[in-house]
């Protein structure tokens, strides 16, 4: 279901960045002999512009053209600098502003590939939606469910957590079932001229550091951002308040991050807590990062709830079994089965059952012994 | 089936053309500007194909014509010398319906210190002759008015605003790019004194372009450096390309009458098919004097870019006004200017017709037309495309 040769339904819109995996999806959906014809996204300013090393959303036009050309599909270019700068971007510097630690691939997928340019096949007429996306879309009993990739190191399901039923209906995933290295021997074997792109994790639309990106746009537009105190040091403690020195402004960090901290200090040390108050960093020893489970918000069924989960907390965490009990307004607490390192406020949840993904939240904090959610306040830092 | 409706910006090279150009682009060869036998024959055949362009327009003298690159060159060179004379001071008058390759230069760092004074058309499309003469004032540099609107086919008061600007001695530009080759255009009738035309826009090669100059009238050189085309535009000559503009321009005026004919039949066949196909929809320009091949259509609730790509799928080629490359879109600046409010500029697509365009293609375009703009319209207004 998830293959290439889907169907024999109306046309597919493969959406197309010029990269190495978009292109193979759309050069096997041709071979399908499927109606297919090839769009492309201008996300961000300059992002026309070649980007080497960069993954998906930094388009390079000219290699989507191509590709296009040599799979004999049309090909089209769509502007949504607006719509990705409002649901992607501006998100992306207010989550870092007030402490927390985006996740802007899941966003782009949920609000720009999955919502607008779904939204934006249909009207040019195609009834589906392909993607280069390395995740499977399988035919359940209560309609498509949404799965892990076959090849388990380029699984991308954690990014798709808040597709639904309905959508993945719409949705074509040609290389859910390949590892990386057939598609790459798929792209050379045909000649693709991005046969030996390679590909980052960075954020498409970071072109020098996030601390740059934050302040430029934070600084360019103040009615939006609020007026953050940029630039100022921030003040790093330990749990017990106990003042550390200074530090990169408090942007700077994530909760869980290790390098970068600066502190002389004969343990590694942790980034615990990040509070934009008063741009105090809260630093300590790993096992304090440590915690029984996380509180989230928004929380989102792709199809029918579970209680019992595998739940992964970051893109690359293993993942771990743990019990959802949903709270009201979408509020949900999430304990897992042992305590886990790096919750970090921003991040997504995504919930498994096997390989299939059932849900997931956005982590709001973690929950203290118990299961109680810990003071938002935080420890230390409510002092400062 | 598919058939290509974009011939205003571009058309396919007449067969007769090409046949004329090959030996030039195979066993025949020279540089127009070498005084051995080899120069001479390209030198004979460029002067051929002057005369050709000279009668096309009704020149007094084929050396009043210069060739040129493309249109934007020969556009480029007027607008650029009325700079010069200007030296940072005074004042250009255009009209708010011409190619970007006039006002271009004013962008620039030579256009520093010069006033740009642009005269919008009317909602008819068409300019008032007595507003673009109010503009013109003693001692303005140039003044620029085209033949025919390239996005909307009206044809433009250019004698009578030539009339005004000789008074004033005001020199004027007129591009007749989108005209020539579908209407008789008469240098002479015209009393600009600068007119442009381009072969590829009507079934000639591109790269091959003219600029008439009226004798005695300011110029300078865009291009310098060597002594062709009487040292009005330096570079070796084309000959391939100038042969087919010669060709091009020999067969245009054999042919204009029956040829404006049967564009002109495509066109009312195509817009009198568009009441049933696409009620709603609306001709821009569809009381004024048009050129016969153009025709630009807007479609309430739709969005342009994404009616030109269901129909570039269903293979009919199709313009939207000033799209750029990246697919960024905007409303037509022309049809802003003429009043038509944003929300229907932004629903009009340029259908333009030519030569290899037959009945059967206009029958077989207009239910997919139709089809595509009912789904657009029933699909609703698509959040953010602009």
């Amino acid at each position: 279901m998830s293959g290439a040769g889907a169907g024999g339904r109306g046309p597919i819109a493969v959406a197309m960045s010029g990269g190495l995996d978009s292109s193979v999806a759309a050069l096997l959906l041709a071979r399908a002999g499927e109606p297919v014809f090839g769009l492309s996204m201008l996300l961000w300013e300059g992002s026309g512009r070649a980007a080497p090393g960069r993954c998906c959303g930094a388009l390079d036009l000219g290699d989507a053209r191509r590709v296009a050309a040599q799979a004999g599909i049309a090909h089209h270019t769509l502007t949504m600098e607006r719509e990705f700068r409002e649901r992607v971007v501006d998100p992306f510097v207010e989550e870092y502003l007030t402490g927390r630690t985006p996740s802007p691939c899941v966003r782009c997928n949920t609000f720009v590939k999955f919502d607008l340019l779904l939204d934006r096949a249909r009207r040019l007429g195609a009834e589906r939606l392909a993607t280069g996306h390395y995740a499977r879309i399988v035919d359940g009993d209560a309609g498509p469910e949404l799965h892990a990739a076959a090849d388990a190191a380029k699984d991308q399901s954690y990014f798709l957590f808040e597709l639904t039923r309905e959508r993945l209906g719409r949705l074509l995933f040609p290389l859910g079932e390949r590892t990386k290295g057939e598609v790459r021997e798929i792209a050379r074997a045909a000649g693709l001229p991005v046969a030996e792109k390679g590909e980052s994790m960075e954020v498409c639309f970071v072109e020098g550091t996030v601390r740059d990106l934050v302040e430029s746009e934070a600084r360019a537009r103040p009615e939006r951002f609020g007026a953050a105190e940029l630039g100022r040091p921030s003040r790093l403690v330990d749990s017990a308040g106990t003042d550390l020195g200074r530090g990169e402004p408090y942007y700077r960090y994530t909760v869980g991050q290790r390098r970068g901290l600066g502190v002389a200090a004969g343990e590694r040390r942790y980034v615990l807590e990040v509070l934009p108050a008063t741009g105090t960093v809260v630093v300590g020893p790993g096992e304090d990062l440590a915690a029984p489970g996380l509180a989230g918000e928004r929380l989102h069924w792709v199809g029918e709830p579970e209680e019992e989960v595998t739940v992964r907390i970051r893109s690359r965490h293993p993942g771990v079994a743990a019990r959802v009990r949903p709270r009201p307004g979408g509020r949900v607490e999430v304990e897992f089965a042992e305590p886990q390192r790096g919750v970090a406020p921003g991040q997504a949840a995504v919930f498994y059952r096997g390989t299939r993904v059932v849900g997931g939240c956005w982590i709001t904090g973690r929950l203290g012994p118990g299961g109680a959610r810990r003071p938002a306040s935080g420890s230390a830092g409510g002092r400062g | 089936m598919g058939a290509y409706f974009d011939q205003n910006a571009t058309t396919p090279l007449d067969e007769r053309v090409r046949a004329a150009m090959l030996p030039w682009l195979g066993e025949r060869w020279g540089n127009a500007a070498s005084a051995h036998r080899f120069g001479q024959a390209a030198r004979e055949a460029v002067e051929a194909a002057r005369e050709e362009v000279a009668r096309l327009i009704g020149a007094g003298s084929p050396a009043e014509i210069v060739f040129t690159g493309s249109g934007t060159e020969a556009n480029n060179a007027v607008v650029y010398a009325a700079l010069a004379r200007a030296g940072g001071r005074g004042r250009v008058v255009l009209s708010g319906l011409e190619h970007p390759s006039v006002p271009g230069p004013l962008a620039t760092p030579w256009g520093a210190g010069v006033e740009g004074v642009r005269v919008d058309p009317e909602p008819s499309g068409v300019v008032a002759a007595e507003r673009f003469a109010a503009a013109l004032e003693p001692g303005a540099a140039v003044a620029a008015l085209m033949l025919a609107s390239n996005e909307v086919g009206t044809i433009q008061p250019v004698a009578t605003v030539a009339a005004a600007c000789r008074e004033r001695g005001v020199p004027l530009l007129c591009d007749a790019v989108q005209a020539a080759g579908k209407i008789p255009v008469s240098v002479q009738i015209l009393g600009a004194d600068y007119v442009t035309i381009g072969a590829h826009k009507f079934h000639g090669p591109l790269g091959a372009a003219a600029l008439w100059v009226r004798p005695g009238a300011p110029f300078a050189p865009l291009l310098v450096g060597g002594a062709q085309e009487r040292r009005f535009r330096a570079s070796t000559v084309n000959v391939a390309a100038v042969v087919g503009f010669g060709a091009a321009c020999r067969l245009a005026r054999e042919e204009l009458a029956e040829r404006a004919l049967r564009l002109a039949a495509l066109r009312d066949r195509f817009e009198a098919g568009l009441a049933t196909t696409a009620p709603g929809a609306v001709v821009h320009g569809a009381g004024a004097p048009r050129l016969p091949h153009t025709s630009s259509v807007a479609f309430p609730g739709v969005v342009q870019q994404e009616l030109m790509i269901r129909l570039d799928l269903e293979g009919y080629a199709v313009s939207i006004g000033s799209a750029c490359a990246s697919g960024r879109v905007d409303p037509s600046p022309a049809l802003l200017r003429m009043g038509i409010p944003d929300e229907l500029a932004l629903g009009t697509i340029r259908v333009s017709f030519g030569l290899t365009n037959r009945a059967e293609e206009v029958d077989a375009f207009l239910p997919i037309l139709g089809r595509a703009v009912a789904s657009l319209r029933a699909a609703g207004s698509a959040a953010g495309v602009r």
